[in-house]
């Protein structure tokens, strides 16, 4: 049998003399398809981490988290092209667009849970999954009225870190950076969760909203916080891509159903969870784009639903037993 | 009321909107066939939401019976609409037997979310495959009855939305006996309590199963109905939010009638149809805001409207309980 | 002649918790046990194994002489075990009549019907018999949603009768109903489920409930049995009288 070797764009190799039987990669595609695949998973991660944390903090699967993905990139092309316009640096540009996405998606995260959500709590999970869905359906056609349906392109900040070469291989600076700063959100969030006193508040009403708020603490004020601050990043992660991607119509439904994805491999509520299912979800989107690009799509929905047959409550979760 | 659900004037309700079909303008009748076709995919979450657990998939057993249907007619030339009907729900039905089984372990969210994974892997698929035009999809002839050809673009309409009020209404009369029956109650308790249905016996997952291939039925006849009315299939068929439509209409019906569920879809296909030509980009946000009002308002959908007040009126006035409330908190 | 019940060396741990320390219990036809013990003493516990909710750590149960000790609940309760619960586990939406029908259609042997009317007349009446048996006629057709928690109590017992069970536990039948009520609830029960089941193991904390209705007192101690006897030698043992009766009546 012939062996099957896949290779880099533009990479040759030589004919087969019997020594690379055994070699069924080249070692720049692999290359290609980590980095590649670590790209896309760091502000997948970003996006999975702000959805994670809703569902753990307030236990709803939340739909519209795409939307806010959705608005924040559309808020973040505005303040670029309003910037460039002005002939302000990009730079200033960059660090205004996730500004003002975060700022905005965290005053609509509040009044949201405070408005609306906060009417269906204690009602089925199921229910609340569609008041989310029903909010998702808002916010589509609000940002259609807002920006219109023509696609807007925001790339300046795009240049801003130049281009980065590892051997044959080239990298727009910008796509590197990503890397580095969806670690550091995974961390921020892991930290104030785990060493503040403010999220070892947050992680006692996750443990148990009840005993929780007979102790004292305002389960309100949290469950608005935590939303609020879980949009936020859905936000921050769109504004973070909007210089990569033409801002359009129809992004968040395909964001949010890539961060189900990611949130139900590796278990609902669980912030390690989030960050190896975004690392799965990356690689073997990079991955099958470069060696098999017919199962780009479903490649990642297929792990969903295998660990979901198999270990339903994820990578990271422990079932728990209904009392009775 | 209760005459109005015997099987057979049901049917004689079926025949006269057959025939009220034949004065309806142009318009109202495609409407009418699409609200009644997608009644059918409807009927079958809501088969399904008896026992508890809303399908975010559907589209994959719509888009089965599409493509089956689509792709069975341009290879073999079956071109007739009764066939198709059937081919569709034959092809969404053993899909459902094959995913059926596997999925009713699971209940809540995680129903909800496999569903929707299964439906995403078609679509992924089917973006992807070009033997099946990719992301375009493909077209197919039109459909003929009992030999007939339809040339006159008007009684082609009227052919259609014969077939599918026909089927549709073929499909609620079942329903409607369906819900009656002992299976139907037992779905019911499932909904209410699955842990309690295994302590009397029964298999809850093996209710929830047959419920599912149900659904999966109505979903496949309905996706052969969609593909006569468009002549055009694409993979839009299996994406999560053409489901996310389909449990809309389900979620307004409610769970306690038929007749809603033809109400709801009819309505939403008023609605679509009225913003589309008056206000165009805000068809997501009537619909969002319509389905909040609903969760708020009518939690058990408008079917609740009449069969509540319908429910309340036959009970005789039991004696005020003596026991006391309290429950002991162990 | 085989008991109806044979337990033997059963043990289930929760974490550092004994829920069930070497359990050896054996319970021939037609006896009515009670199982007295402090809250976490391992009573529903042991009803939880019995019928399969939980799986013993290690250990045999035995109903009629078969091992039931891997069957699920749903096994459990075709081979002929049923139960009550200590909250009420109901169908909360449909009414009384359509619960004691869901438990009635759980004893068929044959498939469900899809056509076949759920309130078919007979179904109804052999509903209506059931909770007739206990007084609760009356509220047949109310939503159980509506009912209060003693009435839904003595519902969920019905429904635990609908399959004529060898072995009956109610995991306490009585708490819930008010304190005037719980003899002539308990008359009822006791004599209604003597028709249907020949043997009832009822968890209980009411020990004037106990002394009048059982035959036999399991009282448990964290996860074991302190004593087992007839109810006037257990109530008066000193161990049981420290532990689980105490002064706490």
């Amino acid at each position: 049998m012939e062996p099957v070797i896949w290779l880099a764009k533009g990479e040759t190799m030589a004919p087969n003399d019997g020594s690379w039987k055994r070699v069924f990669l080249s070692m720049n595609l692999f290359l290609t398809i980590v980095i590649d695949g670590l790209i896309e998973a760091s502000w997948l991660f970003v996006v999975a981490l702000g959805l994670t944390l809703v569902f753990g903090v307030l236990k709803i699967l939340n739909i519209a988290h795409g939307g806010f993905y959705a608005l924040g990139a559309y808020i973040a092309a505005t303040v670029v092209t309003l910037f460039a316009a002005k002939g302000l640096p990009p730079a200033l540009g960059f660090a205004a667009m996730l500004l003002a996405a975060a700022f905005v998606a965290l005053a609509v995260g509040v009044m949201l849970e405070r408005g609306l959500l906060k009417m269906f709590y204690g009602r089925d999970e199921v229910v609340l999954l569609l008041v989310t869905y029903a909010v998702f359906l808002l916010l589509e056609d609000i940002t259609k009225l807002i920006w219109g349906v023509n696609p807007i392109l925001a790339t300046q900040p795009y240049e801003l870190f130049g281009n980065v070469s590892f051997g044959k291989l080239f990298y727009v600076g910008y796509d590197l950076v990503l890397i580095p700063v969806a670690i550091a959100s995974g961390l921020a969030v892991w930290f104030g969760l785990n060493r503040t006193v403010t999220g070892k508040i947050v992680s006692a009403v996750i443990h148990n909203p009840e005993i929780s708020a007979s102790m004292g603490v305002k389960i309100n004020r949290i469950y608005a916080f935590a939303f609020a601050f879980g949009l936020m990043l859905a936000a921050f992660a769109g504004a973070l891509t909007a210089p990569k991607i033409s801002v359009q119509p129809g992004l968040s439904s395909d964001v949010i159903i890539l961060s189900f994805a990611i949130v139900v491999i590796g278990g609902l509520g669980s912030v390690e969870g989030a960050a190896v299912g975004a690392i799965l979800v990356g690689l073997a989107r990079a991955a099958s784009v470069h060696i098999f690009p017919q199962g780009e799509l479903f490649v990642i929905y297929l792990i969903m639903a295998v660990v979901l047959m198999i270990r339903p409550e994820g990578l990271f979760q422990r079932e728990t037993a209904r009392r009775i | 009321m209760k005459a109005l659900s015997h099987p057979l004037a049901m049917l004689g309700i079926v025949l006269a909107f057959v025939l009220l079909g034949r004065v309806l303008p142009a318009w109202t009748l495609s409407l009418a066939t699409v609200a009644a076709s997608n009644s059918l995919i409807a009927l079958g979450i809501v088969v399904l939401a008896r026992t508890g657990n809303v399908s975010f998939g559907q589209g994959l057993f719509y888009a089965a019976g599409g493509y089956g249907v689509a792709l069975i007619a341009n290879s073999f030339g079956l071109t007739d609409a009764v066939v198709q009907v059937m081919i569709g729900a034959v092809c969404g039905g053993l899909l459902g037997l094959i995913i059926g089984p596997l999925i009713s372990r699971y209940t809540g969210i995680f129903f909800g979310m496999l569903t929707l994974a299964l439906s995403m892997v078609l679509y992924g698929a089917l973006v992807k495959t070009t033997a099946l035009g990719g992301s375009d999809g493909f077209n197919v002839g039109r459909p003929t009855l009992f030999g007939n050809v339809f040339t006159d673009p008007r009684e082609a309409d009227f052919m259609l939305y014969s077939v599918s009020v026909i089927a549709t209404g073929l499909a609620g009369i079942a329903a409607t006996v369906y819900f009656r029956s002992e299976l139907g109650l037992v779905s019911l308790a499932v909904r209410a309590n699955n842990l309690r249905v295994e302590y009397l016996g029964v298999s809850a997952n093996r209710i929830v199963a047959i419920n599912f291939v149900i659904a999966a039925v109505f979903a496949g006849a309905s996706g052969a109905l969609s593909l006569m009315a468009q002549r055009h299939i694409d993979p839009q068929f299996a994406y999560w939010t053409t489901s996310g439509e389909f449990v809309f209409v389900a979620i307004l019906a409610g769970y306690q009638s038929v007749a809603a569920v033809f109400v709801a879809s009819l309505a939403l296909e008023l609605v679509r149809s009225f913003s589309n030509l008056y206000l165009p980009n805000t068809w997501q946000l009537v619909l969002g805001a319509f389905l909040l009002a609903v969760i708020l308002f009518l939690p058990r959908g408008i079917g609740s409207l009449w069969t509540s007040a319908n429910r309340k009126s036959d009970q005789p006035d039991a004696p005020a309980p003596g026991a006391a409330v309290t429950e002991p908190a162990e | 002649m085989t008991p109806v019940l044979a337990v033997e060396g059963l043990n289930k741990r929760f974490g550092a918790v004994v829920a069930a320390d070497n359990l050896t219990i054996s319970i021939p036809a037609g006896q009515k046990v009670s199982l007295i013990g402090a809250n976490g003493a391992g009573k529903t516990t042991f009803v939880n194994l019995v019928t399969g909710y939980l799986k013993p750590d290690s250990g045999k149960i035995e109903l009629e002489g078969r091992a039931i000790g891997k069957q699920s609940p749903r096994d459990v309760a075709r081979l002929g075990i049923s139960r009550s619960f200590q909250i009420p586990q109901l169908f909360i939406e449909l009414t009384a009549a359509e619960n004691v029908i869901v438990a009635i259609s759980g004893t068929k042997a044959v498939p469900l019907s899809f056509t076949s009317p759920a309130e078919a007349q007979d179904r109804r009446e052999q509903a209506l018999v059931l909770l007739d048996r206990l007084g609760l006629r009356a509220y047949a057709d109310r939503p159980v949603s509506e009912l209060a928690g003693g009435v839904r109590k003595l519902v969920d017992i019905a429904m635990a009768m609908a399959r004529r069970p060898h072995l009956l536990l109610l995991d306490e039948p009585t708490s819930g109903v008010s304190a005037e009520e719980k003899f002539s609830t308990m008359d009822r029960v006791i004599q209604a489920v003597t028709k249907e089941a020949g043997t009832i193991v009822f968890v209980e904390h009411d020990m004037d409930i106990v002394t009048r209705y059982a035959d036999r007192v399991l009282a448990f101690y964290s996860g074991r049995i302190l004593a087992d006897g007839e109810p006037d030698v257990v109530l008066k043992d000193a161990d049981v009288r420290r532990y689980v009766t105490g002064g706490a009546r």
